[in-house]
């Protein structure tokens, strides 16, 4: 039989949040000074570590498109981000959410300002405790911007949920493990576009809107804390 | 696809057109054949179209997952074979076939559409189903065909008898547990309109999509969208309608 885990304690989540409320979040800019920009963000104990190169010039040369350029986006989790050992290399998960992270940040930037050439961002999970591609969305979206790619707005995203019948925004590792249902969401929050929709579960049409509505107000606090961060970065160069 | 078939898709479509004639909501001619293939222990040939898909569920015996012990274990693979397409290319499956084998295998799993419990062996072992969708003809909207011959071929499937421990291939003690039939419908957006069931032309236009896992309670069990496209808020919602509307055409087909 699966562990019962007791989610909800006197109306408080196992790290004694609300349903509605966020992790403590932190966000670093310019944390690697090898790469043309990059970012660090935590959502609690999980932390993405993001590098962006770019852009420049593609090879092989048969990989180039003649009218825009490409984004190329991969998403690692580091072997001691998680309980058991992850074997280093991309599985099928990885390689799953590396092209969902891809599309999730295409729509964002001028990829027609440089032809023939690629945008790389590559995203490292150093601690997962739930929500890792969300969190790698955020550092991916500032490692971008803080290189100077051109871009129409910044992407912010963020996870909810279903565990014990109650909605959640921000789900952790133990949440996600006993959740009944879990969304992935991803928005350029200036803009009101969804870039990014993954949900699994168990759910009526009207629990996705309110979950939907729920991560859309998140992304936009993500996305103050996202421009603040670049905005000190910025002043502090 | 040439420059020229695409523009006028995206001719067609902008002017509530389409290259067959079909409307924005119509899905094309859909047969489902069951028990396709001798060997498996279930089988089902989709065609969508000229789309076609054959799944193959065979059964084996193997360990549960270690938080979920007692339940068989349910496997999804898809491989986009060169025979369907001059676009594929032998070698393991791309990200693609990883991302529609992903999907189909999360319609499947969170529907609970297979008692999962009732299919101990003994204390350690299970058994194990896997599920091998294999394209055969690539024409267009290959998740909602894959997950169409997943299920077909789930509710086609019978349970091997074991005999100390071993699998004896060809007898059987009876059918797979399944309790729903999931489906998933892929709607795209083309500029403010919607349509379903897309061709090879029209995928090549389309900027967006949202695949909708959808169980006969017409509950929501898995949603992805695909495309490197947005969605407004309110487009979800819309999308979201189109699908469980038209989830109970496919699923007729499963009958």
């Amino acid at each position: 039989m699966k562990k019962e885990v007791k989610l909800f304690v006197n109306g408080r989540r196992v790290d004694s949040r609300l349903p509605e409320q966020l992790r403590p979040i932190d966000m670093k800019v310019g944390v690697v000074s090898r790469a043309d920009g990059s970012a660090e963000v935590r959502f609690g104990n999980t932390v993405a570590m993001a590098s962006a190169y770019g852009p420049r010039e593609l090879y092989p040369r048969f990989l180039q498109e003649e009218e825009a350029g490409i984004l190329r986006v991969r998403y690692n989790m580091v072997p001691f981000s998680v309980d058991e050992r992850k074997s280093p290399g991309p599985d099928r998960r990885s390689m799953e959410i590396s092209k969902v992270m891809r599309l999730a940040i295409e729509p964002a930037i001028f990829l027609e300002d440089f032809p023939k050439a690629t945008v790389d961002v590559f995203v490292d999970i150093l601690q997962a405790d739930g929500s890792t591609r969300v969190t790698g969305i955020n550092a991916a979206s500032l490692a971008l911007a803080s290189a100077g790619v051109p871009m129409r707005d910044l992407v912010s995203a963020c996870s909810v949920g279903k565990i014990e019948s109650t909605l959640v925004v921000d789900l952790n590792g133990v949440e996600d493990n006993n959740s009944e249902s879990d969304m992935a969401v991803a928005m350029m929050a200036g803009r009101g576009e969804i870039t990014l929709l993954q949900m699994d579960g168990e759910l009526d049409k009207e629990e996705v809107m309110k979950l939907l509505s729920f991560a859309r107000e998140n992304c936009r606090k993500i996305y103050e804390l996202q421009k603040q961060v670049l905005k000190e970065y910025r002043e502090g160069e | 696809m040439s420059r020229l078939q695409e523009k006028y898709a995206l001719e067609l479509l902008e002017n509530g057109k389409r290259i067959d004639g079909r409307k924005f909501e119509e899905f094309r001619k859909i047969t489902v054949e069951k028990g396709v293939v001798q060997k498996a222990e279930g089988s089902a040939l989709v065609n969508v179209g000229m789309t076609k898909v054959v799944a193959g569920v065979k059964l084996e015996i193997g360990e549960p997952f270690s938080d979920a012990p007692g339940e068989g274990v349910l496997i999804v693979n898809c491989e986009f074979s060169p025979i369907a397409s001059p676009d594929f290319e032998a070698g393991p499956p791309g990200e693609d076939a990883v991302e529609l084998a992903r999907v189909v295998d999360r319609a499947l799993r969170e529907s609970k559409c297979i008692q999962l419990d009732k299919l101990a062996i003994s204390p350690e072992k299970v058994f194990m189903i896997f599920i091998d969708l294999y394209v055969l003809n690539h024409h267009g909207n290959l998740l909602d065909a894959s997950a169409l011959a997943a299920t077909a071929a789930l509710t086609n499937t019978r349970i091997p008898k074991v005999e100390d421990g071993e699998i004896i291939r060809g007898e059987f003690t009876g059918s797979l547990p399944v309790v729903f039939k999931p489906v998933v419908v892929s709607v795209c957006k083309i500029g403010n309109r919607f349509l379903i069931d897309p061709i090879l032309e029209e995928e090549s236009v389309i900027e967006s999509r949202l695949a909708v896992g959808i169980r006969d309670d017409n509950k929501i069990c898995a949603l992805q969208k695909q495309g490197s496209g947005t969605f407004k808020f309110e487009d979800v919602e819309r999308m979201i309608d189109i699908a469980v509307a038209k989830s109970r055409e496919l699923r007729s087909f499963l009958a």
